[in-house]
């Protein structure tokens, strides 16, 4: 049987039904990932363990209820920090990174039962659109090599997508799930900002960082979400309501809903592919008989510019630990405390990551502070504005995820075109909201996605027509 | 100070709080355990950790903000202050900008028998301290101790309200015994507890326009304090007067030279790109909470001296200079539990026992002589057994031999005073006879010579004659 192939649900009742046992899962999973070797997806891995934890799963007598992915192998995003497991985040400056903690999330998801396989490439401190800005190399599409995975969870992305496990954790600051997920051909959700916690989880941007899902499909996603969401007193942007029962919400047929549309906008762009496919996305709402509401979003355009202060001035601040004192890269024959932080930070950091460093530094430096992450913090509020004043009459607002598919890998060299990248994933960072990322239509025979965005802490409604729309017509 | 010349000074004193653990991590804050035991992941600012804020910390910063009278914020939310430095783990130490806890508030300070003068506070902040860079320790390497590194401070800012040193030390006196009588902290000056930096000027006697200002660095006594400042100020006046120009410029104070010198000028310094902190979401504060920590506050300094004052009857100068010092405002109340006479107490703590603490580099709290066997030697004294002379004695005696006992300490230094209206005949008649000269010269006028007489007394009887009696027998004996 090809159990790589099976959604988490599938993996999930078979196991319950012992149809194949949790080594099997794992051995299965193995032999694909190494065969696989080239795509690119892992920086580590410990099969050894996961193996040894599959046969504790196999002996457990513990219920569904208490260890609800029993058994169940996935894949973490190398951003999330694994005790006694290097944890690199993409950068030359945290090779030989081994935390001696773990993220809230993979303590959730241990404590969840799942068995974590290895641990997946990524852009640079989560910075790229493309996963080229690894130190590691980029990642290759797995439905086509010459193509960018996305990023800058793009190993995430490929390990679902290459079936290395059945759904992976990503991280996204500015789009780094949904835009993988699009470019791959699977689901991914980025939750409320606070509803996972973020500890142990590297920074990028701090207000904008938030931890989630990739997945073979929505149901999966809101499996998965539910294992790693809730408030943690170790991150006190963590938000304490109570977690709702995701996959139940997602599948529940109580929900009403009404999606804010934005054709004029999505026309405003003049690509006709981009028009074409929200057109069809649209149709599929109708005969879905889902009420729909053209709404408008005045300042979105304006998301990209604000993201590009803000991003950087607070990744600016988060990577000033990597100064090679007291962890990661150290550069040798230094003369002196400058020159130390010169060399351990030049050689350390790759290109992308020094940029933003400088931008930022530049955005926060006085007088400067209020030309730009001033004036962006306002614009940012009236963003999020935007948004509230479109959730009084819409339950979700539905997006392109990306403007095109997956590029070839090295084709895009200019930076703003790599950061355009973004446009449509951005708002929902800057506003603090849940989104999804769903595979619909095709592009040059690569998928394409389309996103909903949710109100604050509304991820049952998101999830619920995000599941809805993927499923289709019955 | 030059006559012509006047110096306007103002702190800024980093206070540690007294929490049992950090301000954003649960490490603890106890000072003296080995290098970087007390430093946990998040002090060690390891990737993907975040800080949570110790609530302990908000409530003693309001304290503080309560006991000065001043405004508290009603939403408190903290920034980045970005530069890069060895004992700074993350690169940016968390602090306050734009929402300081503790608003204008102010204090009143008396020199002598001077005026009340009220120092104005602009501003207390909360921060996180950064660790210790230690370069003594290895041969061309600086070793670095984080167990400091996230310490709960509060940054209490002052207007540039002070003139001279003298007032600068009163006013960090008065904030010492603040946070002392709030027990907000240690007030440890020597464990670097309480830090100061002073900003210094000085301007001709009725400029309005202040002066360039330098700042002091690295004050950490009330005496380094003093002479830093006293030192700066010449320095400046020199500069000025050879018609050269102040350098806006951070300097540091070197006690062991009694110096400054320069560290950093302006143009050198730091652009700490402030910005607020994302990873703390800013927190309100009601004023039920303020209210509760305003009837829950203990006596301050100041209501202490009143009460000294009012109901013990003590003068205003013993009663300041008992406040000032909470630990020996303390040993004076536990010494009257047992003796009751609180102007005799006041002079003697203020005067001896300050001295041997001094000398012995001791605190009252931990003083040699607790305040029970302090009360039985000032008993001793009242009752007149012993002179004041010996009484001085037996303090440092029992000091010295803390085991002994107040009567062994007596009886061991032969000091028991002679209160036997014979015995100090005797030795009346016989300094008399020794004196015939100076008996002539006193029957014939010369009263100073009475002095004279009870000195001749004292010697013989080695300082043990009861100098009332001593008066009493001498004045019929000579007539």
């Amino acid at each position: 049987m090809n159990l790589e192939i099976l959604t988490l649900q599938e993996q999930i009742d078979g196991l319950r039904e012992k149809k194949f046992s949790s080594v099997e899962l794992v051995e299965n999973y193995i032999s694909v990932i190494e065969d696989k070797e080239d795509l690119n997806i892992f920086v580590s891995n410990d099969f050894e363990k996961a193996l040894e934890k599959a046969k504790k799963s196999d002996g457990s007598k513990k219920s569904q209820q208490d260890v609800p992915l029993n058994g169940i192998p996935m894949v973490h995003k190398d951003i999330f920090c694994t005790k006694g497991i290097k944890t690199s985040c993409g950068s030359k400056m945290l090779d030989n990174f081994y935390p001696p903690y773990s993220a809230t999330v993979v303590e959730k998801l241990e404590k969840a039962g799942s068995i974590c396989l290895g641990k997946a490439n990524m852009d640079e401190f989560a910075m790229g659109s493309s996963n080229e800005t690894s130190f590691y190399g980029a990642v290759k599409n797995p439905l086509n090599i010459k193509k960018t995975p996305g990023g800058s969870s793009g190993g995430s992305a490929a390990a679902v997508a290459a079936n290395f496990s059945s759904f992976s954790t990503g991280t996204d600051t500015g789009g780094s799930i949904r835009q993988p997920a699009s470019f791959c051909g699977i689901a991914g959700i980025k939750p409320t900002y606070g509803r996972v916690s973020r500890y142990g989880m590297i920074a990028f941007a701090s207000s904008l960082d938030q931890g989630g899902i990739l997945a073979k499909n929505i149901k999966d996603a809101a499996i998965a979400l539910q294992c790693i969401s809730g408030y943690d007193p170790k991150d006190a942007t963590s938000i304490k309501v109570e977690v709702p029962n995701f996959s139940e919400d997602c599948e529940s047929s109580e929900f009403e809903h009404v999606v804010g549309l934005v054709t004029d906008l999505i026309d405003s762009f003049g690509d006709e592919d981009l028009s074409k496919n929200y057109g069809e996305a649209i149709e599929r709402l109708e005969k879905l008989k889902i009420k729909t509401k053209e709404i408008e979003l005045p300042n979105l355009e304006l998301s990209l510019p604000v993201y590009y202060v803000i991003a950087p001035a607070e990744c600016s601040a988060n990577l000033s630990r990597y100064d090679g004192i007291r962890f990661g890269y150290r550069a040798e024959n230094v003369e002196n405390l400058e020159d130390l932080y010169f060399k351990s930070r030049g050689e350390g950091f790759g290109n992308e990551t020094k940029k933003r460093i400088l931008i930022g530094t530049y955005c926060l430096s006085s007088g400067f502070y209020d030309a730009y992450y001033k004036k962006a913090q306002k614009i940012r509020n009236l963003i999020s504005g935007d948004f509230i004043s479109a959730f009084k009459d819409v339950t979700s607002v539905m997006l392109p995820t990306t403007s095109g598919e997956a590029f070839d890998l090295g084709s895009i060299t200019d930076p703003v075109e790599m950061y355009k990248q973004d446009i449509f994933t951005i708002p929902a960072n800057l506003g603090g909201l849940p989104a999804t990322s769903i595979p619909f239509g095709e592009k040059n025979n690569m998928p394409l996605g389309i996103q909903f965005i949710g109100n604050i802490l509304e991820e049952s409604s998101l999830l619920n027509i995000s599941n809805k729309f993927q499923l289709g017509e019955k | 100070m030059k006559e012509n010349w006047e110096s306007v000074i103002g702190l800024e004193i980093h206070v540690q709080l007294n929490s049992e653990s950090k301000i954003f991590s649960n490490a603890p804050t106890k000072f003296g355990s080995n290098q970087n035991l007390q430093a946990c992941e998040v002090d060690l600012g390891m990737p993907g950790t975040l800080p949570v804020l110790n609530e302990k910390a908000i409530e003693k910063a309001i304290k503080f903000g309560v006991a000065i009278n001043a405004a508290i914020a009603e939403k408190v939310g903290f920034a980045r202050k970005n530069y890069f430095y060895p004992d700074l783990p993350k690169g940016y130490q968390i602090s306050q900008l734009d929402d300081p806890i503790v608003g204008k508030g102010s204090i009143e300070i008396q020199l002598g028998d001077q005026e009340i003068k009220t120092i104005g506070i602009t501003r207390a902040h909360l921060e996180e301290d950064a660790g210790k860079s230690i370069h003594d320790l290895f041969e061309n390497e600086t070793a670095i101790d984080l167990n400091r590194a996230g310490t709960p401070l509060l940054e209490i800012v002052s207007e540039p309200d002070m003139s001279n040193s003298d007032e600068a030390v009163a006013y960090l006196k008065k904030i010492h015994s603040i946070v002392c009588a709030l027990e907000i902290s240690d007030g440890n000056m020597s464990q670097g507890s309480m830090r100061c930096d002073a900003n210094v000027s000085v301007r001709k006697k009725g400029e309005k326009k202040l002066g360039t200002r330098t700042e002091l660095k690295n004050i950490n006594s009330f005496k380094f304090v003093e002479r830093a400042i006293n030192f700066e100020i010449k320095r400046q006046i020199s500069v000025l007067e050879k018609g050269e120009e102040i350098v806006q410029e951070t300097r540091l104070y070197d006690a062991i030279n009694n110096t400054t010198r320069s560290m950093r000028s302006k143009e050198e310094a730091n652009d700490y790109r402030y910005f607020p902190e994302p990873d703390i979401i800013p927190i309100q504060i009601t004023s039920d909470q303020i209210q509760r920590i305003k009837n829950e506050l203990p006596e301050l300094p100041d209501e202490k001296k009143e009460r000294f004052i009012n109901e013990l009857g003590l003068s205003e100068y013993d009663a300041r200079n008992l406040t000032y010092d909470l630990e020996l405002a303390d040993f004076f109340e536990k010494t009257l539990v047992n003796i009751d006479d609180p102007k005799l107490v006041a002079n003697w703590i203020l005067g001896d026992f300050s001295a041997i603490l001094n000398k012995f580099d001791a605190e009252a709290n931990n003083s040699k002589v607790d305040a029970v066997k302090f009360a039985e030697l000032l008993t001793y004294l009242k009752e007149e057994k012993i002179s004041g002379q010996a009484t001085k004695k037996v303090l440092e005696n029992i000091w010295e031999n803390p085991d002994l006992s107040v009567s062994k300490s007596i009886k061991d230094l032969g000091l028991e005073q002679i209160s036997d209206d014979n015995e100090i005949e005797e030795i009346i008649e016989k300094v008399i006879n020794d004196n015939p000269d100076q008996k002539e010269q006193f029957l014939s006028g010369k009263d100073r010579l009475f002095g004279f007489f009870v000195g001749q007394v004292m010697k013989e009887s080695k300082g043990k004659a009861n100098p009332k009696l001593v008066n009493e027998i001498l004045k019929k004996k000579l007539v």
